[in-house]
């Protein structure tokens, strides 16, 4: 067992983990926290993508152990945000959902991209989702929804001049 | 898949990591930026009883810098490079191959270090490091040695690195201005490992250049002819096809079929094409 001490969506816990006990399952199994979907479980698929200080990172190839003094934000915990807001009303009016299972991941993604200034054209959209496995849709209408989102957010704070 | 029952710490500094690896009859592994380890744990292709976590070590994660060397902790991500939050030595060559190197979220966790210590064949930064003609600093619970990169790659997913010992730095000696590079990563997907993989670097005012093949069945292979041929800058292409085919079959324990010789030798080509512009 491990001792973590870390800051999960705004709130701090402490709590004993096993240590192998990975970060995807922490979040899902203890705190119903089922937005992160795990997939292939080796770092591929990227549906289990969440915000490990800030940045994406792999819950399924994170050990819960070694989140201790780290602040994670699962997909739960940006409701908020302003740049998820904008890929939330986009996704939505153009349909970048299907059966849903990619889709946390890809919302944390896109996030990214936008607040990175990495959403400026189609291949570089693309070129960013590469870490995200989409099964359902053939990615023209998540493409487009990040892509009709960072125009619709304009210059994002940290964003490449 | 889960991994089988472990024991974890977090290292507080290097001594006590070198202690943990030195317990009699357990298996340890150590873990930098865990993107290999955990997902290897995860299919139970590697069980060890205890990861011991140097991620966070102030002394792992520096960088410095002197006139000619840049000298990069072992748990620097690959993200830092390719954001360029570190110093390059390399005019532009490690942040691109930052770029393309598997997925931003594996990028802001994965480490320059675990990288070259893993030794994946298909991987990026050995490749790349011995191109650069960069060393390893290898820590033991007794000393301390350097091993150039291009010795320090022995095989698929082997190294000089004893089961006791930590890789803590990588120094990687500055290019100069009128350096030039290529690099060419074939891959059908991006992100994705590389089917081949090349590097040329090309530096005149120091006298050097070199030329390696990576994804390789082996370790990187430095190819000698091709290297000759790229000190001269005007590059002949019909030379530079013949030069390389000579170090792809010279390099016997090598098992290409048809098909990957044929990438290597485009891959090499290319990156030297670059390098020689």
């Amino acid at each position: 067992m491990s001792r973590v001490r870390f800051r999960l969506n705004g709130a701090d816990l402490a709590e004993d983990v096993a240590s192998r006990l990975s970060l995807a399952d922490l979040l899902r199994d203890r705190h119903n926290l089922t937005a992160t979907h795990l997939g292939c479980e080796h770092g591929v698929c990227g549906a289990c993508t969440v915000l490990i200080d800030g940045e994406p990172a792999r819950s399924c190839l994170t050990l819960a152990a070694a989140c201790d003094e780290r602040e994670v934000e699962s997909l739960e915990g940006l409701v908020a945000d302003p740049i998820i807001a904008a890929l939330r009303d986009s996704f939505h009016r153009r349909h970048a959902v299907q059966c849903g299972f990619c889709t946390p991941g890809m919302l944390i993604s896109a996030r990214d991209l936008i607040r990175r200034g990495r959403a400026d054209s189609e291949a570089e959209i693309r070129a960013g989702l590469a870490g995200n496995l989409c099964r359902c849709t053939g990615y023209t209408n998540i493409v487009s929804a990040i892509a009709e989102a960072a125009v619709a957010l304009g210059p994002v704070e940290g964003r490449r001049t | 898949m889960k991994p089988a029952a472990v024991d974890y710490v977090r290292a507080r500094s290097l001594a006590e990591a070198l202690d943990l690896l030195a317990r009699p009859n357990v298996e340890a592994r150590v873990m930098a930026g865990g993107q290999s380890l955990v997902a290897m744990m995860n299919l139970r292709i590697a069980s060890p009883d205890l990861v011991v976590d140097i991620a966070r070590l102030p002394e792992l994660t520096a960088v410095t810098e002197e006139e000619s060397t840049v000298f990069y902790g072992a748990c620097v991500t690959h993200a830092a490079i390719e954001d360029r939050r570190v110093p390059d030595p390399s005019r532009g060559l490690m942040p691109q191959v930052a770029e393309g190197l598997a997925y931003r979220a594996i990028r802001n966790r994965g480490t320059l270090g675990g990288s070259l210590a893993l030794a994946d064949p298909a991987a990026e930064w050995p490749s790349v490091l011995i191109a650069l003609d960069a060393a390893a600093v290898i820590a033991g619970r007794n000393a301390t040695r350097s091993v150039m990169c291009k010795e320090f790659v022995t095989g698929v997913f082997q190294t000089r690195l004893a089961e006791d010992e930590i890789l803590t730095t990588i120094w990687v000696p500055k290019l100069s201005v009128e350096a030039r590079w290529g690099y060419v990563k074939l891959a059908r997907k991006s992100g994705e490992f590389a089917a081949s993989l090349a590097v040329a670097v090309r530096d005149p005012a120091r006298g050097y250049a070199r030329v390696v093949v990576g994804a390789a069945d082996g370790a990187p292979l430095i190819l000698d002819n091709a290297t000759r041929l790229c000190v001269g800058g005007a590059l002949d292409h019909a030379a530079a096809r013949s030069a390389i085919a000579a170090d792809l079959a010279r390099a016997a324990d090598r098992q290409f079929d048809d098909f990957h010789r044929n990438l290597h030798a485009v891959a090499a080509l290319r990156a030297m094409t670059q390098a020689c512009a």
